[in-house]
């Protein structure tokens, strides 16, 4: 068994509302795997589960073999846990460059250098490039980030979740709002990442995300509906009920 | 920033504020030269409460968090290196190790109970502490001397002349700047900012904000440890209003005053506060009224602050 992640029985509460109920959900390593569901469905809900920024009522998770359910949050990325957010979560007051630095140093010892210079190291820059280049935002690295288009703003997002070499790497909606254009550098991206990388992937869009995964999981109502290969998902029945808004209540 | 080919207009803006740099450096270094003793105690003044100012600032301006109890840890300071200096006949440098080191604890401390809030709880927080360390330096009479203060004299026979010691605090505050400097603009001081503007996306990145958040508190405690033993060598005295809340007031006045963020607008807000209480009260009473109306111009005006203010200003022109 080679399994990277692991949820078992995850559960959510928020109040009354059971954002995740009851879910569990295997990645081996080198998978990439699609979570799909409608608005509100606890797609996210489960990447902050995963990610701890949100503790389960009830259930485990458990990542490279170990239990992390308590773990906070910058320890599971130190375990090599990486993930963008929904909603664009960058430093909008920093330049390009500096919101690189950040993501650059989150596991590095540098980031303790109390009077050091604030300069790249060779290190540094030669992955700060490659980043770079693969979210094509060369040009633009002396620009504070609030200053930057939408689309600009979400290709930051994924070179600063991919620059940090993660284990497993949790994309929230990378292509939401983007023009179609935008969604197709986006996709490229997907495409281009190393194949031993194990990707999350969750995506409103189902005809953007079924070519780019091996695995399809489908949340409704904070349920798992299904889980199957993306060649089954488009003739799925409940699937179709789900996305044309006619979901039965959960049997 | 870094040293890969910078925007053109950031290049002249840092050369203009380097040039400003140097004007106020020339200034503080020349003007005792010239000024009646007295004035050159106010000078001395303010470049004592500008370190308290930048350590303010430190918070403030790069975590994000506005503290009022750094008074507090300054006075704690001043009262330790003071005490010390009463018990320790004779001893130089002793009280005021004991004074940073002081301060710098009950910064740690502080740190620990504040570092989990934010916003305007931080805030509340932080006054009730300082209220703590104010309320022991008024009751614990036997050690404070409750209300009367304590006395005692810091300062070696050679600095007694006011402008000697003044040389001597210059020195000191310059070197200080510049460590402070080097500071914000370190990794460290990187990711303070980044703490600022997103603490879950430097969670994210493997940053424990919790430990930078303390880091930058206690650091910013040492250096109010080191405006306080200054201003205990200054003043030979200490009572409860050294520690009170306008006390941390007036020091987070400065901050924002000068600019938020700035570091070294701090040197215009102490100047201008301790300008005001030392000139202003010479005319009119009121001079806090006259701080109150000046406080309020300058956030209708530059609510960034005047050196923020001119920063943009400059960045905008290009
Ligand atoms: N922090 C929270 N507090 C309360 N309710 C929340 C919170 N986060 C999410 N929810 C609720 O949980 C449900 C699932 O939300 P979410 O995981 O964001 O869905 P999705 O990402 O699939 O659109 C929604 O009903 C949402 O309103
Ligand atoms: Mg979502």
């Amino acid at each position: 068994m080679s399994e990277l992640l692991e949820l078992d029985r995850v559960t959510v509460q928020f109040g009354g509302l059971k954002a995740v109920d009851d879910v569990s959900i295997r990645v081996k390593t080198g998978e990439r795997r699609a979570i799909i569901g409608p608005n509100g469905a606890g797609k996210t809900t489960l990447f902050n589960v995963i990610t701890g920024i949100v503790r389960p009522a009830s259930g485990a998770v458990r990542f490279v073999g170990a239990d992390v359910t308590r773990t906070p949050v910058h320890a599971r990325t130190a375990l090599g846990m990486s993930r963008t957010f929904q909603i664009t979560n960058l430093f909008p007051q920093l330049t390009v460059e500096e919101n690189m630095l950040l993501a650059l140093r989150g596991l590095s010892p540098r980031k303790f250098s109390l009077l050091g210079d604030n300069t790249l190291s060779a290190d540094e820059r030669a992955r700060a490039e490659r980043a770079f280049s693969l979210s094509r935002l060369h040009e633009r690295r002396g620009v504070a980030v609030r200053e930057m288009s939408y689309g600009e703003q979400r290709q930051l997002e994924m070179a600063m979740a991919l620059v940090t070499a993660p284990k497993l790497l949790l994309l929230d909606e990378p292509a939401a709002g983007l023009s179609p254009a935008e969604r197709v550098i986006v996709s490229d991206i997907i495409r281009a990442l190393p194949r031993d990388l194990t990707l999350v992937l969750i995506e409103h869009d189902m005809d953007l995300v079924l070519q780019l995964v091996d695995f399809v999981t489908v949340l409704n109502n904070g349920h798992l509906l299904v889980e199957a290969p993306p060649s089954e998902i488009r003739t799925n029945q409940d699937v179709q009920d789900v996305y044309l808004g006619k979901a039965r209540p959960h049997a | 920033m870094s040293q890969t080919a910078p925007a053109a207009p950031a290049h002249r803006v840092a050369r203009i504020g380097l040039a400003a740099m140097g004007l106020g450096i020339a200034a503080f270094a020349l003007l005792p030269l010239v000024l009646p003793t007295y004035q050159v105690s106010v000078l001395t003044e303010i470049l004592i409460f500008a370190v308290l100012a930048m350590a303010i600032d430190v918070l403030a301006g790069y975590t994000g968090r506005t503290p009022l109890c750094h008074g507090a840890i300054f006075g704690v300071a001043t009262y330790v290196a003071i005490y010390v200096s009463t018990q320790a006949d004779g001893a130089l440098l002793l009280p005021l190790v004991a004074g940073v080191v002081a301060a710098t604890l009950v910064a740690a401390v502080f740190a620990l109970l504040a570092i989990r809030t934010s916003g305007v709880y931080f805030l509340l927080l932080t006054i009730a502490l300082g209220m703590i360390v104010w309320g022991m330096c008024l009751r614990w009479t036997s050690v404070t001397g409750g209300e009367n203060g304590l006395r005692g004299a810091l300062r070696p026979a050679a600095l007694t002349d006011q402008l000697a010691f003044y040389y001597v605090v210059f020195a000191v505050v310059a070197v200080v700047a510049l460590v402070m400097w080097r500071f914000v603009r370190s990794p460290f001081g990187l990711t303070l900012r980044g703490i600022r503007d997103s603490e879950s996306r430097m969670r994210a990145l493997g940053y424990n904000v919790s430990l930078h958040l303390f880091l930058a508190f206690t650091i910013s405690g040492f250096f109010a440890g080191v405006a306080g033993v200054l201003y205990a060598m200054f003043n030979d005295f200490v009572s409860p209003s050294t520690v009170a809340l306008s006390q941390s007031v007036e020091g987070l006045l400065m901050a924002i005053i000068g600019g938020v963020g700035t570091l070294f607008g701090a040197f215009l807000g102490s100047a201008i506060i301790i300008g005001l209480e030392n000139f202003a009260s010479l005319y009119t009473e009121r001079w806090q009224t006259v701080l109150g109306l000046i406080f309020i111009l300058i956030m209708i005006f530059a609510p960034e602050g005047i050196l923020g203010r001119i920063r943009l200003w400059l960045s905008r022109r290009g």
